[in-house]
């Protein structure tokens, strides 16, 4: 019969309760949000009494928040993907001097070495006697390490193969590829996030994506270009032994082991280039902005201890040969190698501004990314518009609201205010269970509300219809209401359920704003399920036990 | 004294004409498939890459000027179009500008973005950019194939719980009507050539999702009757259900009705393009329920002795069965 067990009743208002609990903070936005930013602060470490806003909240209260997407707080969205075969180029160009040591050691044999080239896929080296390939190939194997990657040793790191007759091509293995992508990708991601954060923006979103790719979403920055130039799409730095120094004229064509790189600031001057280099960006330890004898700006730079003994055994043995200092493709500098730098540290000096080397110093000390990052997609969104957008759907939500309570309670009279009690308790539920789990509310999620609030009555228009069917056979109110219930129930359920699935499958597949329509939707549907069968019924057991009534009009 | 849109008892015969309407249905969906062969979508760029940018300025945005001091820039297809939105002031000129993406290009380009700024610059100096957004061709091929795969993978889901649940008769009743739903919105955006982007593929999938709660409430009462009244006529029993149902798919209707039409007003132009997809969906779906699903099932004709509950139910409604105690 009609009647819910006390300990149900305890439940479902406790779950009311905090859910409304949990939903409250939004409706006080702006305050939440400073003592939120103060809170996190303090948790910085910095002095309680300097930071403002932390006694605008208080503490025992829930202070989650809906965050705002993109589109509605305004801000950029970038989606990159590193070109991650240009590390495999890096690391095969790295192995030359290994595979040239190793066959020198048996020259005679072989009778030459040359390398042909180096791609991302292959280093290719000739030698002149084919005869010798079986035994080429079994010294340049015995190069290959094995890999470690987390389900411990799996193969090693190189294919080596023979091409024809003379060609040894030596590449990465799968195994070596999928580590060394991991690598990468772990790289970047620390160095966007280190550049993002170093210009301290406000919760920027950096996250890996996918095989190859970076999503980057930063809040309040007036457009994409700003982030793209405060990442830089790469700022690799290497040491380069020079072969030749060229002014004026056509730049030569590189030969296999040789690039031809322009100088940065002087016109028509070309370098060329060995392609291994000496040492790397990635072992500099510290960069910072400094002036040389003379007053002008500079970079003085440390090494790390590998990158020390290779740069000070280089000097050692080239004094008196011209030495390349590359960033991104261009010779910032070429000085001459005055004496052995055992230090492992040293200083670039070229035509720089003072801002310069400082823009220069931060970007060495953030470290190169180890790949180019390609933009595929980006996004800015003004603040304006997303205020706009804000207050376009808090007035759509208010009218669609009102509209549908009027409507609902012209329908059902009594039993349409327990069901608009409902809709109300049932927004509330989601923006408390965003809030909880910190979801991202955007301009469709609003749009999935605007919807649920239509939708959500379905559920006790359903019970309300079957209460009035029951009614018809006189089973007396109570036996009716009861009825309606329990027979509403299966239709609730499966068509609940089947928009249930299509909400999850928008989640899985869908990306950003669809998302967020897809979450709002999802949960919109939890919470009208729970608020239909339970706080309505609830309240109308309520009601009939206050009441008694003889009949009921649905 | 209450509101009632439809009256208390209804004994409409939905059948009577059925041939007729499917026949329309069919008809209608010919018309939006040829509409999408010959004119096809207004596709967005997050489905063929490209760029778009809004433009606001204190001046009346003249169409014909903006696309003078475009077309030099060598920027292949464009297309500008004036926002209006009620809630723009008369200082709130608003367009959107639409660069399709150059064959070749594999990344957004910025000097693109900056050189069509510095155009418009020249004809309305307080112009600003509200919002860019930009889709390299990779990501939008990607993208379709995400969102044809969603819908497809929606459909599939779908019909199998309905299997699952009721009979297969009723699970393809309802599949037949979510096609005819996805079919005719993609005609009606192909015919008034609505941009067609992401959120679009969001709102079809939400008409998937209304249209079915629609149909399988008619069915899961076509199935409660079909348990109750064993020797009626199968045409009977669906018009019944329907007629009982009648008042709450009307009342469902209307509310989601009075909420989206809120939102279409008011909610702003971003979304307008995605509400409308909704309201159409809303619409077509309260009218496939009845006239094509339950049309299908009548067609397809039910297994009739698939309820009883005693002497061992069939595989199939061992769910359905646990609702029949006080039938």
């Amino acid at each position: 019969m009609l009647q819910i067990e006390p300990w149900k009743r305890v439940l479902i208002w406790l779950t009311v309760a905090a859910g409304l609990l949990l939903a409250m903070p939004n409706l006080f936005y702006p305050r939440v949000e400073q003592h939120n930013d103060a809170m996190a602060q303090i948790a910085l470490g910095l002095d309680p009494a300097t930071v403002e806003g932390e006694e605008l909240w208080p503490a025992w209260l829930p202070s989650g928040l809906v965050n705002l997407g993109l589109d509605l707080r305004g801000g950029a969205h970038l989606l990159a993907e590193v070109q991650v075969e240009q590390v495999y180029e890096a690391r095969l160009e790295a192995m030359w001097p290994a595979v040239r040591d190793v066959l020198r050691d048996e020259r005679q044999l072989f009778e030459s070495i040359r390398l042909v080239e180096t791609t991302n896929e292959a280093l290719r080296v000739r030698i002149g006697n084919p005869e010798a390939m079986p035994r080429a190939l079994e010294l340049v194997r015995g190069l290959a390490r094995p890999v470690q990657t987390l389900a411990g040793v799996s193969g090693t790191d190189l294919d080596v193969r023979a091409e024809g007759r003379d060609v040894i091509a030596v590449s990465l293995s799968e195994e070596e590829q999928q580590a060394t992508d991991d690598r990468t990708m772990a790289q970047s991601l620390e160095i966007v996030r280190r550049r993002i954060d170093e210009a301290g923006t406000r919760e920027p979103t950096i996250q890996r994506q996918g095989g190859d790719r970076i999503l980057i979403q930063v809040p309040g920055v007036g457009s994409a270009q700003e982030v793209k130039d405060l990442i830089g799409t790469t700022a690799q730095l290497t040491f380069q032994p020079v072969v030749n120094r060229i002014e004026g004229g056509e730049a030569p064509a590189p030969t296999g082991s040789t690039e031809v790189l322009p100088s940065l600031d002087e016109e028509g001057v070309f370098y060329i280039l060995e392609r291994t280099p000496v040492v790397t960006g990635e072992q500099l330890v510290d960069a910072q902005p400094s002036f040389n004898e003379n007053g002008q700006p500079a970079v003085t730079f440390r090494f790390n201890p590998t990158g020390a003994r290779q740069f000070g055994d280089y000097t050692a043995e080239n004094i008196g040969s011209l030495f390349a200092i590359v960033l991104d493709e261009e010779v910032v500098s070429a000085p001459v190698i005055q004496s052995h730098i055992p230090g492992g540290s040293g200083i670039i000096t070229g035509r720089f501004t003072l801002e310069e080397s400082t823009q220069l110093a931060i970007l060495l000390r953030a470290g190169a990314l180890p790949a180019e990052l390609v933009f595929l997609q980006e996004q800015t969104i003004g603040p304006d518009l997303g205020e706009d957008s804000i207050e376009a759907g808090r007035i759509a939500c208010l009218v669609a609201f009102a509209a549908v309570l009027i409507f609902m309670a012209l329908s059902y009279g009594l039993f349409g205010i327990f069901a608009n009690i409902a809709l109300i308790i049932n927004v509330a539920l989601i923006f408390g269970l965003l809030s909880l789990i910190g979801a991202t509310l955007t301009l469709p999620g609003i749009a999935g509300i605007v919807l649920t609030i239509g939708m959500a009555v379905d559920a006790n228009v359903l019970v309300f219809e079957r209460i009035r069917e029951e009614l018809k056979t006189a089973k007396g109110p109570s036996r009716a209401i009861s009825l309606g219930y329990e027979k509403a129930l299966s239709a609730i359920v499966d068509a609940n359920i089947t928009t249930f699935i299509t909400a999850t499958i928008l989640f899985a597949m869908g990306a950003g704003p669809v998302r967020g329509f897809a979450i709002t939707l999802g949960l919109g549907i939890l919470t009208s399920v729970f608020t239909a069968i339970f706080v309505t019924r609830v309240l109308v057991v309520m009601w009939f036990e206050w009441r008694r009534p003889k009949t009921v009009e649905v | 004294m209450r509101l009632r849109l439809v009256p208390k008892e209804t004994s409409w015969d939905f059948f009577s004409r059925s041939k007729l309407w499917l026949g329309i249905s069919a008809l209608m969906m010919v018309a939006a498939f040829v509409s999408f062969l010959i004119q096809g979508l207004n596709y967005g760029i997050d489905f063929v890459g490209g760029t778009t940018i809004r433009t606001e300025s204190t001046q009346p945005v003249d169409v014909g000027v903006y696309r003078e001091v475009l077309t030099p820039l060598e920027l292949g297809d464009f297309s500008i179009t004036e926002v209006t939105d009620p809630r723009f002031g008369p200082d709130e000129n608003v367009a959107s500008i639409t660069i399709q993406a150059q064959e070749g290009d594999e990344a957004v380009s910025q000097d693109t973005i900056n050189s069509v700024q510095e155009a418009l610059r020249g004809v309305a100096p307080d112009i600003t950019f509200p919002a860019i957004e930009s889709v390299g061709p990779t990501v939008s091929g990607e993208l379709i194939q995400a969102a044809v795969i969603a819908v497809l993978l929606a459909i599939g889901a779908v019909l199998v719980y309905i299997w699952l649940r009721f009979e297969w008769q009723f699970a393809l009743g309802a599949v037949a009507a979510l096609v005819h739903d996805v079919i005719l919105t993609i005609g009606v955006f192909s015919e008034l050539q609505i941009r067609f982007d992401l959120a679009i593929i969001a709102a079809l999938l939400t008409i998937v999702g209304y249209s079915l709660n629609d149909t399988v409430v008619v069915f899961d009462r076509v199935r409660e009757n079909l348990r109750r009244y064993k020797k009626k006529p199968l045409k009977e029993v669906l018009n019944q259900s329907i007629n009982e149902t009648l008042s709450r798919t009307v009342m469902t209707s209307v509310t989601t009705l009075l909420a989206l039409i809120s939102l279409y007003i008011l909610g702003g132009d971003v979304i307008r393009g995605f509400v409308f997809a909704m309201i159409w969906g809303v619409i077509v779906g309260t009218y496939s329920s009845i006239f094509v699903a339950s049309a299908m099932l009548l067609w397809l004709g039910v297994k009739r002795d698939w309820s009883k509950p005693d002497d061992g139910a069939p595989a199939g409604t061992q769910f359905a069965t646990a609702e029949t105690k006080d039938a």
